[in-house]
């Protein structure tokens, strides 16, 4: 315990807890999150490494398992960017500007966070789907979105579609348009004004989303879930892959897959706290996420 | 500005020197209607492409019912709990100094990083009969895993972060003046903390309280694994439209779908309504 609360006052602060009052409750708040947090993570490690290093070794390079993380990778690279590109979009055209219906349109950006994943991934269902209107044609055309990669990549891009915009668009409502306004005046361009101005303002804030819209995109389970048709080794993401294992009884490979996962959340976890404490991203958003 | 209002033309947009208004909203909207906004005028256009009496008839299905019972059952008290040990939780990391503080605060944004997946079969190995805690509970005959009690743990865990997330800016932004005029007028502790600072953050508990319910009642992958999915006693809704789903039965699944997401709306609403109501109130979200 620091010496700021073990230090006895002869007087207690009457705005402040009694020492015992503070261990009691750091202690209830401690196990409840040490009993809902911290012993589901430590699990996925003790069970994964359970039949020794080994066999965790094998139950990664495995083909299908390979083949999972792969396909994980190459999702989240297509869709990581395009929601980079629109979240930088969105949030230009809500930061610095002013018109109609721009708390509106806010609200239907945040959308995709009150859909549940199963709905998010039913909606392309329905769109591609043998029973739909498109579903004939594409098939006619020979070409495969649903129960194939793009489709992946299409639910996967819907729900981490608010991450980038969202995090940017109070970031840069604060600090308004000043700084464009006299880069614009000395006679810079759009761009040089985005590229040189803009940006470096930004750019921690930007990595934040990013990071957040990637571990969602890699770890998202319900959407790809639908559209994936689980084929083995061709439209299996590393989520889908754990379930597949772990409906075999195969627990051990799935709680290999699964470290893996929880080992990028982890390293997420640690990065954004890291932008938090250095560069204070993040926290114009009021760190809602 | 002010003084040119009543001269002040209805436009669409206020002048601004700076470019690329037309670009960047052109191609937001562009592509929010590409992504979001078309796919889900399919679902609600499918969705009234069925009959009222079909409507009515899968809606008031048993298992339907049931299944909606039980997602929004165990939500609801994923939920409550969360506002309750949430606010501790902010309490004790906003309040007090101790090892391991930094690490804590951190962590409680684990169940936003940690794949959904992964949290469910953590879960259910966890509480299982022969699991590390399941084990303890399973002499005494009670059974946590693929009960609704294993789901609302599952949903606690989802939620938690956003009631801490919520709470935790607005505590900190707590004058502590408020306090000290508290005491000085007589209160003791216990009277200070519920009858003049609970009040006061009670708009950002419900906030939280609401978005961890809405949250929950839509969550699928931490769920499926501890849930045992048993039809009318563990199986939630989500996983009744994939169930739907894969029998090819699009009418059954797109109508649960479409009651699913009237209700998020009903709660986004609510959602805004309790931050207006409190920047009104207050003057923060």
């Amino acid at each position: 315990m620091t010496d700021r609360m073990l230090r006895k006052p002869h007087l207690r602060s009457p705005t402040d807890e009694t020492l015992l009052t503070k261990l009691v409750l750091i202690g209830i708040g401690g196990s409840f999150l040490a009993f809902f947090l911290f012993l589901p993570l430590i699990v996925v490690f003790v069970e994964a490494f359970r039949n020794g290093i080994g066999r965790y070794w094998d139950a990664l390079v495995e083909p299908d398992a390979a083949a999972a993380i792969r396909l994980t990778l190459t999702v989240a690279a297509i869709a990581v960017p395009l929601n980079l590109v629109f979240g930088v979009a969105a949030a230009w055209a809500i930061a610095k500007f002013e018109f109609r219906g721009k708390a509106f349109l806010i609200t239907l950006i945040d959308l995709p966070f009150s859909i549940s994943p199963v709905i998010s991934g039913l909606v392309y269902v329905l769109l591609f789907g043998s029973q739909s209107l498109l579903g004939p044609i594409l098939k006619r055309y020979g070409i495969e979105i649903l129960f194939a990669v793009p489709g992946i990549v299409l639910a996967t891009v819907f729900v981490t579609f608010p991450f980038v915009a969202r995090e940017l668009i109070p970031l840069m409502q604060d600090q308004g348009t000043g700084d464009e306004e006299a880069a614009l005046s000395l006679g810079a361009s759009g761009w040089q004004t985005f590229r040189f101005v803009t940006l470096p303002n930004i750019k921690w804030g930007l990595l934040y989303g990013v990071l957040l819209c990637n571990a969602r995109a890699m770890g998202e389970f319900g959407a790809v879930s639908v559209v994936s048709g689980h084929i083995r080794g061709l439209t299996n993401t590393m989520p889908l892959h754990v379930e597949i294992l772990y409906n075999e009884y195969n627990m051990a490979a799935a709680f290999a897959v699964a470290s893996l996962l929880a080992a990028l959340a982890l390293v997420t976890l640690a990065l954004k706290t890291l932008l938090e404490i250095r560069f204070d991203a993040g926290n114009a958003g009021g760190r809602r996420h | 500005m002010t003084s040119a209002t009543a001269f002040k033309r209805w436009r669409v947009k206020e002048p601004s020197i700076i470019p690329g208004f037309g670009l960047t909203l052109g191609f937001s909207l562009a592509y929010l209607s590409l992504i979001i906004l078309i796919p889900l005028a399919g679902l609600v256009w499918r969705a009234s492409s069925l009959s009222g009496a079909e409507l009515l008839a899968i809606l008031t299905d048993a298992r339907t019912l049931a299944a909606l019972k039980v997602s929004f059952g165990t939500a609801l008290i994923a939920a409550a709990v969360n506002a309750v040990f949430g606010v501790l939780i902010c309490w004790v990391l906003v309040r007090y100094d101790f090892p391991g503080r930094r690490l804590i605060d951190a962590m409680v944004d684990l169940p936003f990083a940690l794949p959904t997946a992964v949290a469910g079969i953590s879960l259910s190995a966890l509480y299982a009969p022969q699991g590390w805690i399941g084990a303890w509970f399973a002499p005494f005959g009670i059974r946590i895993a693929y009960t609704p009690i294993g789901i609302t743990i599952a949903l606690i865990f989802i939620g938690l972060p956003f009631v801490v997330r919520t709470v935790q800016p607005v505590m900190e932004e707590i004058d502590r003046d408020v306090e000290e005029a508290a005491a000085t007028l007589g209160a003791n502790r216990f009277q200070t903390v519920f009858k003049v600072l609970l009040p006061g953050l009670a708009p950002a508990i419900l906030t939280g309280f609401a978005l961890a319910f809405a949250r929950g009642v839509g969550e699928y992958g931490s769920v499926v694994f501890i849930a045992g999915n048993i039809p009318y006693v563990s199986e939630i809704a989500p996983l009744l439209i994939v169930i739907r789903l894969e029998e090819f039965n699009y009418a059954g699944a797109t109508a649960i779908a479409t009651i699913m997401l009237a209700i998020s709306f009903a709660m986004l609403l609510v959602i805004n309504l309790i931050q207006a109501w409190s920047r009104a109130r207050y003057g923060h979200d």
